[in-house]
């Protein structure tokens, strides 16, 4: 019967490889893309015919088809003859399904081939057999490497073009072994290829009798990549509470590594709590075992307290827990990163974490994997840096658990994915550093000096007045018996922030550190008071975030960069405008003016006295000191 | 189970009589309780268990990570798949978002029957779109040309439900291996206000962790299916045992040749030509749409079972049929550009 026989055929069911193609501009990777889809025969007649019209308009090969273009579907790929951003097809064999990302080879597209890279299991890096290994074709070996892809096909491209030259490619190979012997791949195969006449592709060709090897295609279906899934230990990131009436309380989430069965005892990574797996539910039915990959909801014996985030262990094979560890990180955001910043991490399920990269340990140089000082990231760059988050977080190093060892970073302001993380080992145990109590708090010390604590912090432009209204504010503060503090920016470079000058990177140290130092001081019941240019929103809020939303009161001191200008009490913007001072607030760096200050000062009508005067109406209002 | 959670909107008709929309939270919530053994899911091969996973992965993820989801149902066999794995990603729990058809009034009726029937029997939340403007105003495949009528009935009335319903992600059933725009996608395909896809600034997408952060106004189209063929979902469904609109089984249907296609006379409004006279013919669909922008295929295959093995042997695509796409070249890279599906 042909309806059983068509059953069982599905049923058997193949295994899947995902791969990607990579490697430097034009050597070929969309081309093979093409070439392999087109010689397996996924591509429909229909879409033949589109190819064939689209080769006459946008083709690069003459009056040939341009396989490339069964892939490149962007209208701007199609126009300039490039790939953009990674396109995922599928290809089937009698023996194989593929799941292929073709990935763009111009280095400003970079994060889009790390994107196509991060889930795959074999990468084929292409290299023009013209050009030989170019620094993208290291970038991205390296970039491979990183993202834990342990077998590469190094196929030698355009072949045909070096006359199926035995020597060229032979050297082409020994170039790159070289190169590549540090990377830990476990394979690397290399095959001569024409992608644009099919040699070696999915067919032995007779132009390379001198080439003894497997064509491409036999070894895509032949590589054993099962075997490399080395006995994982289980780890369960919590995705979801299914908590649809009082009587149920499942947590939904997919098995990243490992298995477990019903009755198995488990482990809350982050808390430490142990208890069993009462029933591993799906709508099929209860299973008795989950595996690596399926999606289920486990319902546990006890009930204790599991949220999204948390990651779901056996007692006896841990996780990492910590709130410091050192990573790896690709920079994807055209915003350089910038040590000590604030950012949002996802770590697994874990979302919405903030924390910052506090020190970028090294930059590495992906041509010659050197290690170079660095205070920035740039688009594209990868360093090693150390990571901080504000919670304990859960997780394996990447090299021992892709699923539970990479993280992402987002940009506070914009959302914008900017960095991806691969952790290679935690820095220290969250757990040895418990916070001392202290016996005095911070109410009892405000409560002895009748007044609110806080954090009034001017921002402005230099010579926008910060310094002249703060020190009337304190003043006037002071003649109402409030105990205050003064912290001036001019003052804090003269001491505890001397080492730092005015590049991005130091001026958000020099915000941070006054921020940890302005917050102590509110730990002792003291108002505040803060006057730096601090141009950057993230670095404000991340004072902002240091204490209670009611503790910290922005104030924009809002004059004109013209009026600052004119005014020049110190003389900087003349010397910043003849170039004799660099970074220079309004001239040379950028002030990002705040969106939602507690107050907006506008100076240009005012007086300083009239000015301060109207900042202590606003504490009044505030409740921070009491009227007469 | 309870059949009366059903609950079909229908915003066009509610619109006219100034109807504002106040969707609640689905508040009912049932379990059955089975604590038997499953024997069925292990019989589902590897590779369909694993985008089965997958795709109920990615669900899962929208319902944590966003405030007011929804599901485009388009009433096709990826939305009777995508509607069916949602099902299971949530159990015991009862769906916890709606459906969203977006009507364009003239869909085969077979479709709407089927619609209404699936959301009775799952007892699933569903709301109907029809651009009430563009209805107003004549709108339609036949005299607009198939481009005007895609983008007023479907892109634009797309985007009228979500701002209406303040929807942040939007489910969609779309599969990489339909087109090659569709290729270039992210599963989760950020749109910046205004419902706008930038393919050239779409944001990096590394393993399995998605960014699921928005600004006021943005939303996030995610396609839960991006990594199914068009094979794999005929596999499943046959698996799985999913009813799907008969229309893609063949029958003999009364049918006519316009612009090269084989067209279905579903109603009077297809408005016959002189030269045009309806015939019966064995005929079956392989998408489905608007009835006089889809084409059906010669066929024999009257079940899930000679569908698929029909499509071993396929040599044309399954968009070959739609008339929508060959308007122009890129053609649906610009309508996605706009904020189709
Ligand atoms: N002679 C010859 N030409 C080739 C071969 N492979 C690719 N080409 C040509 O090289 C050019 C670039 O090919 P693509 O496939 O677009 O290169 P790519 O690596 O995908 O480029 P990007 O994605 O933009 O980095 C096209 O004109 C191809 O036809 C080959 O084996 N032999
Ligand atoms: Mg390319």
């Amino acid at each position: 019967m042909p309806s059983k026989a068509t059953i069982d055929r599905v049923q058997a069911g193949k295994d899947q490889l995902q791969f990607i193609t990579c490697g430097s501009v034009d050597d070929g990777k969309s081309t093979l893309i093409g070439r392999l889809l087109h010689d397996s025969k996924v591509i429909y007649e229909d879409q033949l015919a589109a190819l064939a019209r689209d080769s006459a308009k946008h083709g690069t090969t003459g009056n040939d088809v341009d396989f490339a273009l069964l892939v490149d579907g962007l209208e701007a790929e199609r126009e300039q003859g490039i790939t953009i951003d990674v396109a995922y097809r599928f290809f089937t064999t009698l023996r194989r399904s593929f799941m292929v990302a073709d990935t763009p080879g111009h280095e400003q597209y970079t994060r889009n081939m790390a994107t196509g890279a991060s889930n795959a299991q074999l990468a084929i890096i292409l290299i023009d057999a013209r050009k030989g290994v170019l620094v993208q074709t290291k970038r991205h070996s390296f970039i491979c490497s990183l993202l834990g892809i342990r077998h590469v096909v190094l196929a030698v491209n355009k072949i045909d073009l070096v006359k199926y030259n035995k020597e060229r490619f032979d050297r082409i190979v020994g170039d790159y072994m070289a190169f590549a012997a540090g990377l830990g791949f476990t394979s690397v195969v290399p095959i001569p290829i024409s992608a644009r006449y099919g040699d070696n592709v999915i067919n032995q060709s007779d132009k390379t009798k001198w080439y003894q090897g497997p064509c491409l295609l036999d070894y895509l279906e032949s590589i054993d990549i099962q075997s490399d899934v080395a006995r994982q230990v289980f780890r369960f990131p919590v995705q979801w509470v299914n908590r649809p009436n009082l009587d149920f309380r499942g947590y939904a989430g997919s098995v990243a590594s490992g298995s477990i069965s019903a009755g198995d005892e488990i482990v809350v990574a982050a808390s430490g709590r142990t208890t069993r797996v009462k029933r591993i539910v799906t709508q099929d039915g209860n299973l008795p075992r989950a595996d690596a990959g399926d999606a289920v909801t486990i319902t546990l014996e006890d009930e204790i307290d599991i949220g999204r985030g948390d990651l779901l262990a056996r007692p006896n094979e841990r996780p990492e827990v910590t709130d410091q560890f050192a990573a790896h990180l690709i920079w994807m955001d055209n915003d350089p990163l910038v040590a000590g910043r604030n950012y949002i991490f996802r770590i697994g399920t874990r979302t919405g974490v903030a924390g910052s990269i506090t020190a970028i340990k090294h930059r590495i140089d992906v041509n010659t994997r050197e290690h170079l000082a660095a205070r920035k990231l740039s688009l594209n760059e990868i360093g090693f840096c150390n990571v901080a988050t504000a919670l304990p977080v859960a997780f394996d190093p990447y090299e021992v658990n892709r699923k539970t060892g990479s993280f992402i970073v987002i940009d506070r302001f914009t959302n914008r994915t900017v960095g991806a993380g691969m952790i290679a080992f935690p820095l220290r145990r969250a757990t040895n550093i418990a916070r001392q109590p202290l016996s005095v708090g911070k109410s009892e010390r405000a409560a002895l000096k009748n007044q609110k604590p806080c954090i009034i912090w001017f921002t402005g432009l230099s010579g926008a007045g910060k310094s002249t209204i703060a020190n009337i504010v304190d003043q006037k503060l002071f003649a109402m018996s409030c105990h205050t503090i003064l912290l001036d920016g001019d003052n804090m470079r003269h001491g505890l922030n001397r080492d730092l000058g005015f590049s991005e990177a130091d001026r958000v140290e020099n915000i941070r550190r006054v921020g940890e130092v302005a917050k102590l001081m509110a730990d002792g019941g003291l108002i505040v008071i803060c006057s730096f240019i601090s141009p950057y929103r993230a670095e404000r809020d991340m004072v902002r975030n240091l204490v209670a939303r009611e503790e910290f009161i922005e104030i924009f001191v809002d004059t004109p960069l013209e009026e600052c200008v004119r005014r020049d009490p110190k003389g900087l913007y003349s010397k910043a405008k003849s170039g004799k001072i660099k970074n220079f607030t309004g001239i040379d760096a950028p002030y990002e003016i705040p969106m939602r200050p507690e107050f907006h000062l506008r100076t240009m009508d005012q007086t300083p006295e009239q000015l301060a005067e109207a900042v202590i109406d606003v504490l009044k209002a505030r409740a921070i000191v009491h009227g007469h | 189970m309870q059949q009366s959670g059903c609950r079909v909107v229908r915003s066009c008709l509610l619109l006219r009589q100034g109807y504002r929309p106040k969707r609640k939270r689905c508040a009912k919530w049932h379990l059955t309780n089975n604590n038997s053994v499953s024997k069925k899911n292990h019989m589902l091969p590897k590779h369909l268990r694993r985008l089965e996973a997958e795709s109920i992965e990615i669900m899962r993820e929208v319902v944590a990570g966003f405030k007011n989801p929804v599901m485009l149902y388009s009433i096709g066999k990826d939305s009777s798949v995508m509607l069916h794995v949602a099902i299971k990603a949530f159990y015991p729990a009862k769906l916890p978002f709606p459906l969203l058809h977006v009507d364009t009034t003239w869909k085969f009726r077979e479709m709407i029957t089927f619609r209404d029937e699936t959301a009775k029997r799952l007892g699933v939340e569903l709301i109907v779109h029809v651009n009430k403007e563009g209805l107003e105003r004549g709108i339609n495949p036949i005299d607009s040309g198939s481009a005007l009528h895609t983008r007023v009935m479907k892109t634009d009335a797309l985007k009228q439900a979500l701002d209406l319903y303040h929807f942040d992600a939007a489910f969609g059933g779309a599969r990489r291996d339909e087109e090659k725009s569709r290729a270039k996608e992210r599963i989760f395909s950020f749109r910046s206000a205004g419902h706008v896809w930038d393919p050239r600034n779409q944001r990096p997408e590394l393993w399995n962790l998605f960014n699921t952060q928005l600004l006021q106004g943005e939303t996030m189209r995610v396609f839960a299916m991006s990594n199914w063929t068009e094979l794999d979902i005929w596999e499943y469904i046959m698996l799985e045992k999913i009813p799907v609109v008969p229309l893609y089984f063949a029958k003999q249907r009364p049918v006519v040749r316009r612009s090269g296609a084989t067209i279905m006379v579903d109603d009077k409004r297809l408005r016959l030509q002189s030269n045009e006279t309806p015939e019966m013919r064995m005929i079956r669909f392989r998408t489905l749409g608007c009835y006089p922008l889809s084409g059906a295929i010669d066929s024999d295959a009257t079940t899930i079972e000679d569908i698929v093995a029909e499509m071993h042997t396929a040599t044309v695509s399954e968009r070959q049929g739609r008339l929508i796409d060959t308007d122009e070249a890129a053609s649906m890279e610009k309508k996605k550009w706009e904020g189709y599906f």
